[in-house]
């Protein structure tokens, strides 16, 4: 872009142009971030499926309505038909609306996972990081003892000692999730802090919480939403994999996971709508969320070489 | 060196114990309690009293806590009432069973996922790449069991080729290795996967690197820029993330053995989980935490004695 095309410009330029050189005006971050964002076709394209399987999720159920409580022996297992255009579940109940509803948990536990898991690695990482010394070493020791336990055994350990509901699940998923976050959130804040501007703020007196909150935190904007993005996708497949193991919600609540364990156990009879609709949704999220977060983490670096 | 792997063995074995800590506080900090859930709803009060004397658990937690890592240090990781059996013997079956399926899982998997990483890199964004990428980004966003299962409607459904349960693995002499196949196949399509990734993308890397400039300027053999400066780099930055993926191997191996009903110490672990048989529960984390931090220790020391520049950091 020269600066021909641009309208005129608001505020100063900078007074030296170089001669016959292009100067890039800056533009908001944001701006700069969308713009790489809705150029990267996979981006956009993980993006949209994602938009409609929310969509499937949580406004289906509006539009589709089904009893997904009430068991009905007489419908058990029926083929799809076009009452029940995906068949019925072993307790009678509509198939398709099922897969709303096992959606609609399926996406809060990623979410709430990857939100928190994301504040709290963020959190740690950065007092580690900032605070330095024994502190640190003593944090850090805490993450490589906590990651050095095979996350499903400790999920199911978990699991197996407290009645699963949703807010179970998502604090017991969250409580391995973070720890890779406080990882990288650590290694970036050591570099961020010996940065110039970082000691320029302490220099004037900002005290320790504001120059974490203020010049560290949005440095690590990028990191986190790459490292965030992806941690839905893994959280998603260890709820459906402790759904499979039979640690999650009881029912009537369903999930992807425990009607792929339904399928499964299925299997042999024949009834593969209980099994293969469910497990295209959860293969198709979680490829979505992970391409998203490949191409959100191409987006963070391109816009860096962009500056 | 010497120093290097002194320091890190001193953080290995800190960290242990602070899983022991972790995991014992977990288990003893729960309502209802250890006795009831060895002794049953139905326990009198006598047996419940009893029981406690015995096992020690009217002492103060952090003398219960002395007790049983004394123990442990010995070799004695306690008894399971529900197995009847001590947690060493079970260990001592079960074990070798999941480190004979993972292990060969994860040997078959860096085997082709290195060839597979480096052949990628080279014909990156070319179509035949993109298909792969996505086909391995697909067995990426699959839950393990669903690649199970797939697997066995292809393999033992469709063309009834291999058996779909591997429980009677190991139970007598002269097992059919036939029951291995599915379990092992299904892990390892996971870890190729997964390590496939990022060999293809170190791979990338150094492709870019300056010094394999220099090498294609110099004239070295395009066969030799690949496997000496390529390759050697590319391997031993992977080598890293083998180290790390240990316990995410460990964890596809628990799924797994449910899934195909494989004895291994997943399913031990898996059912001593849903009986509340707290020996059993922490003798299984304890041995596998150890053997997590041993691979990591032995992939962090092998990848210093593949790249020097690590040791004087």
């Amino acid at each position: 872009m020269t600066v021909a095309d641009l309208p005129a410009p608001e505020g100063t330029l900078p007074a030296a142009v170089p001669d016959g050189g292009e100067l890039a005006v800056e533009r908001s971050a944001f701006r700069l971030a969308l713009d790489t964002f809705l150029e990267n076709r996979l981006a956009v394209g993980g993006a949209t499926v994602l938009v409609l399987i929310v969509l499937f999720s949580f406004v289906g159920p509006l539009v589709y309505h089904t009893n997904q409580v009430a068991t009905n022996l007489i419908n058990e297992n029926l083929t799809p038909s076009l009452s029940h255009p995906l068949g019925t579940s072993p307790e009678g109940r509509d198939e398709l609306g099922r897969l709303m509803l096992g959606g609609q948990s399926t996406l809060e536990v990623g979410l709430a996972v990857g939100v928190l898991g994301t504040l709290l690695g963020l959190a740690w990482g950065v007092i580690a990081g900032y605070v330095g010394g024994v502190v640190d070493t003593v944090m850090m020791r805490i993450v490589d003892a906590l990651l050095s336990i095979p996350f499903l055994f400790f999920v199911v350990l978990l699991a197996a000692l407290v009645r699963a509901d949703l807010l179970v699940v998502i604090l017991v998923l969250t409580a391995v999730s973070w720890l890779s976050t406080a990882r990288v959130v650590r290694g970036e804040t050591l570099s961020l802090r010996t940065r110039d501007y970082v000691v320029a703020s302490r220099g004037f007196g900002a005290t320790g919480w504001r120059v974490a909150g203020r010049h560290i935190t949005p440095n690590l904007a990028g990191v986190l939403i790459v490292s965030g993005t992806l941690k839905v996708a893994d959280a998603i497949l260890a709820f459906a994999s402790i759904s499979y193991l039979g640690l999650g919600p009881p029912p009537p609540a369903t999930n992807w996971g425990t009607m792929l364990s339904t399928g499964i156990n299925n299997l042999f009879s024949g009834y593969w709508w209980q099994l293969w609709p469910a497990a295209v949704l959860i293969v198709v999220t979680v490829l979505a969320v992970n391409v998203l977060g490949d191409a959100l983490s191409d987006v963070a670096e391109r816009r860096l070489q962009k500056r | 060196m010497t120093a290097y792997i002194v320091r890190r063995l001193g953080q290995a074995v800190i960290v242990v114990l602070i899983v022991t800590v972790v995991v014992f506080g977990l288990l003893h900090a729960l309502p209802g309690g250890l006795v009831r859930a060895q002794l049953g709803p139905k326990a009198t009060p006598y047996a419940v009293h009893q029981f406690t004397i015995q096992e020690g658990l009217n002492k103060p937690l952090v003398v219960q806590y002395g007790i049983w890592l004394w123990h442990a240090v010995q070799g004695n990781l306690g008894f399971s009432y529900k197995l009847n059996q001590s947690v060493g013997s079970l260990l001592a079956e079960y074990v070798p069973r999941t480190l004979l399926l993972a292990g060969s899982a994860f040997l078959l998997s860096v085997a082709i996922a290195i060839p597979l990483g480096l052949w990628q890199g080279q014909r990156r964004n070319r179509p035949d790449d993109h298909a792969l990428s996505a086909l391995m980004l697909t067995f990426y966003s699959m839950p393990s069991f669903l690649l199970g299962v797939i697997l066995i409607v292809v393999l033992s459904l469709w063309i009834p080729a291999l058996p779909s349960t591997a429980s009677a693995f190991g139970s007598g002499l002269g097992t059919d290795v036939r029951v291995l196949v599915l379990p092992v196949a299904t892990l390892c399509l996971g870890n190729v996967s997964y390590f496939s990734r990022y060999m293809r993308a170190s791979t990338i890397d150094n492709l870019l690197a300056d010094h394999v400039r220099t090498a294609r300027a110099k004239g070295v053999a395009p066969r030799r820029v690949l496997l000496r400066h390529v390759l050697r780099n590319s391997v031993s930055s992977t080598v890293t993330v083998l180290g790390l993926s240990i316990p995410y191997v460990l964890s596809g191996a628990l799924i797994i053995e449910a899934l195909f009903n494989f004895p291994g110490v997943g399913l031990l672990f898996w059912n001593a989980a849903q009986d509340r048989d707290y020996p059993v529960l922490l003798g299984v984390v304890l041995v596998i935490t150890v053997a997590t931090i041993v691979g990591n220790l032995a992939a962090d020391i092998a990848y210093a004695a593949l790249d020097p520049r690590i040791r004087y950091r």
